[in-house]
């Protein structure tokens, strides 16, 4: 097989099942329900990820792969990033599969839009061409922005897409302008050439100029926090399992691009981005507890907990390359098994209409859905940091590594963070045990069905939250090996563009 | 001559973008974003990029603008009633967008010696196609990035179904 085939193998299966997904949806009778389309959608993504494998394989055996003169490149770390996008979309789509009860029209796109949404995320992590990370970035936006918007009908869906829509849009042309300056300043938007050009630019505070713009637009994409205020408003009004995708995949996605960008691309710039990247992590972890403490609503709580993640993932960016790498993937993975499991537990709770929605409405739910109560409570102690979950050994790893570099302030300040999530986790954990049961509790019928995808779905994340918790030495050894690697797009000579050069 | 030509319509572009925003009349804001479009293609055409002026006038201007028009005639939109905005957009949007004007602004000024000069339609008779470089680049070193923008358009158009599409 051609190595340019090869390489996009994993994005052209996930593609090809979403346009499948949309030629046979008109093949179904409206009315019909549309779960066999969910089921393609899985098998899709499961190809993916065995293609994935098989990349895995070919790079173990002789290095890395590079495709599409040098705009791709398939090494440890993208494979570790196309995994786990595939498997937190696959753990999506399970979940989704009943999702709509009664046969909306829709749900055929549905799925066929997470797919599409995959496939941009794959192109981002595995690109070493801006302009590819951009078309990848946009695919994954604008799906997302769709998905939010897709319980029609209620204010709140469209104040979502809208609201994520516009700011979003203004946050990528942040992206594509630090782009257009990278270019001004080193005639190229290729990663490898961007370094090279650097280092000899005679303009290097339009560089300079260009990584903040560039910070700027994935500091969006990650929620990171003076670019947070779209997070909370958009995660209410989404469908709860588009929330746990939306919150994980694309900014796992997003920190690769940012791992690349700042450790590959402008390394020269070090000390000046730590600056930045320092002031970004203490306001997000800041904001995003403060604020959570002041919610209500579980969605919007979980908004604001996804922003302080953002700032710990930030702090590892103090560390050195080859450290921050594997923290950062650590982390990711860990923040996706617990941030998808607990959205997933509360699509079970709420279902379509989401009757549950503040603190007090989940009082007393533990005598009436135990199961289910005791996941949410495990994910929660996940999302503190109590040891023997994922959460715990992501927080560690990622202080350790700041208190490795000297940035110990900053480790201090993510302590006492988390010591202030404590309480709005544990908050929603004691009204889940609480009594007396409320009326909008007692109204809801108590055999809620968990069908077999849904099980599976939950049993994946509970058990990925608890490996990584109880094993976390085998998969940090496993995120480790994807640091060298990273590092050959330095060698890589990428043909640089050379329009405007004359 | 030509540094004329290019102030005139960077002026004109200036102007219109303004008019955009403060018109009431939604076919008024259409009409002045054509005369944007139309000014950028000529300042494109002025600094040697014949391509992208070409492109600007044909996509933008002409299908873009036109699917525009046509939308606001079929809504049958009428003037906007004047709202105040939002507080914090005046405290913090005007200010903000002053301060990256700026930032710009000194940024290109204090680099100027580097960024070197161009000479205003000094391009139009350069030996060089403009054309065929962006073409080649356009199919080897960027492929990829051409051929992807097709997943990227259709997922735009299914949204646009999905979003638009009344519920049975």
């Amino acid at each position: 097989m051609s190595p340019n085939l090869l390489a996009l193998l994993p994005e052209l299966l996930l593609a090809l099942t979403g346009v499948l997904i949309m030629l046979a949806e008109p093949l179904i009778a409206p009315g019909r329900t549309r779960k066999p389309l969910g089921w393609l959608a899985i098998l899709g993504t499961l190809a993916s990820g065995i293609a994935v494998l098989y990349q895995l394989h070919l790079v173990n055996a002789s290095g890395p792969i590079t495709a599409f003169y040098s705009t791709i490149q398939i090494d440890a770390f993208s494979i570790f990033f196309h995994l786990l996008i595939a498997s937190i979309v696959l753990v999506t789509l399970l979940a989704s599969l009943d999702y709509f009860q009664n046969p909306i029209t829709h749900a055929g796109e549905y799925f066929a839009l997470v797919l599409f949404g995959a496939t941009g995320m794959m192109f981002m992590t595995s690109s070493v061409e801006l302009l590819m990370v951009f078309i990848g970035l946009e695919i994954s936006s604008i799906s997302t922005y769709i998905l939010a918007g897709f319980r029609k009908g209620r204010a709140t869906a469209s104040e979502s897409a809208l609201k994520y829509f516009l700011l979003g849009s203004f946050a990528t042309a942040f992206f594509l302008y630090g782009i257009a300056l990278c270019f001004g300043a080193t005639g190229s938007t290729s990663i490898a050439a961007i370094a090279a050009g650097l280092a000899i630019t005679k303009t290097p505070l339009l560089g300079w100029l260009a990584v903040a713009m560039v910070l700027i637009g994935l500091g969006f994409k990650v929620s990171a926090a003076p670019f947070h205020v779209w997070t909370p408003d958009v995660y209410q009004g989404a469908p709860a399992p588009v929330v746990g995708l939306m919150s994980t995949a694309p900014k796992a996605a997003a920190f690769a691009v940012l791992l690349r960008f700042l450790f590959n691309a402008t390394p020269i710039y070090r000390s000046h981005w730590i600056l930045l990247i320092a002031i970004l992590a203490v306001a997000s972890m800041t904001i995003g507890n403060l604020g959570a403490l002041l919610q209500r609503d579980v969605k919007r709580l979980l908004a604001y907990s996804s922003i302080a993640h953002a700032g710990y993932m930030l702090v590892a960016f103090t560390a050195a390359q080859h450290e921050a790498v594997s923290t950062i993937c650590f982390y990711t993975a860990a923040y996706a098994a617990m941030n998808v499991g607990a959205f997933l537990v509360l699509t079970q709770l709420s279902g379509f209409d989401e009757k549950l929605r503040t603190i007090d409405d989940f009082t007393g739910l533990a005598l009436k859905r135990p199961g289910l109560s005791a996941l949410l409570g495990f994910f929660l102690l996940s999302l503190i940091g109590i040891p023997f979950t994922g959460g715990f050994f992501g927080k560690f790893y990622v202080f350790s590594a700041a208190v490795h570099s000297g940035y110990t302030w900053l480790a201090i300040v993510g302590l006492a963070n988390s010591g202030i999530a404590c309480f709005y986790y544990l908050r929603l954990l004691t009204a889940l045990y609480s009594r007396p049961l409320t009326d909008t509790i007692a109204d809801t019928p108590s055999t809620g069905r968990i069908t077999f995808p849904v099980a599976l779905a939950l049993t994946a994340t509970a058990a990925a939250t608890l490996c990584l918790g109880i094993l976390p030495n085998r998969i940090l050894h496993l995120t480790q090996r994807a640091t060298p690697t990273s590092t050959i797009a330095q060698s890589v000579s990428a043909p640089t563009a050379t329009i405007a050069q004359r | 001559m030509e540094i004329a030509l290019f102030i005139i319509f960077g002026l004109l572009a200036v102007a219109g973008a303004l008019n955009l925003l403060f018109q009431r009349h939604p076919i008024n804001s259409a009409l002045s974003l054509v005369v944007v479009m139309m000014s950028l293609a000529v300042l494109y055409w002025s600094l040697g990029a014949e391509f992208l002026a070409a492109a600007q006038v044909i996509v933008y201007a002409g299908a873009i603008m036109v699917l525009f028009v046509f939308v606001v005639m079929l809504l049958n939109a009428g003037e906007e009633d004047r709202t105040h905005g939002s507080r914090i957009a005046y405290i913090a949007g005007i200010p903000g967008a002053a301060a990256i004007f700026c930032l710009l602004s000194f940024v290109f000024l204090s680099e100027r010696s580097h960024l070197g000069s161009t000479q205003i339609g000094g391009y139009l008779t350069s030996a060089v196609s403009n054309i065929s470089e962006v073409s080649h680049a356009l199919f080897t070193s960027l492929l990829l990035p051409f051929e992807v923008t097709s997943i990227l358009i259709l997922v735009a158009i299914l949204g646009a179904v999905v979003l638009a599409r009344k519920e049975l």
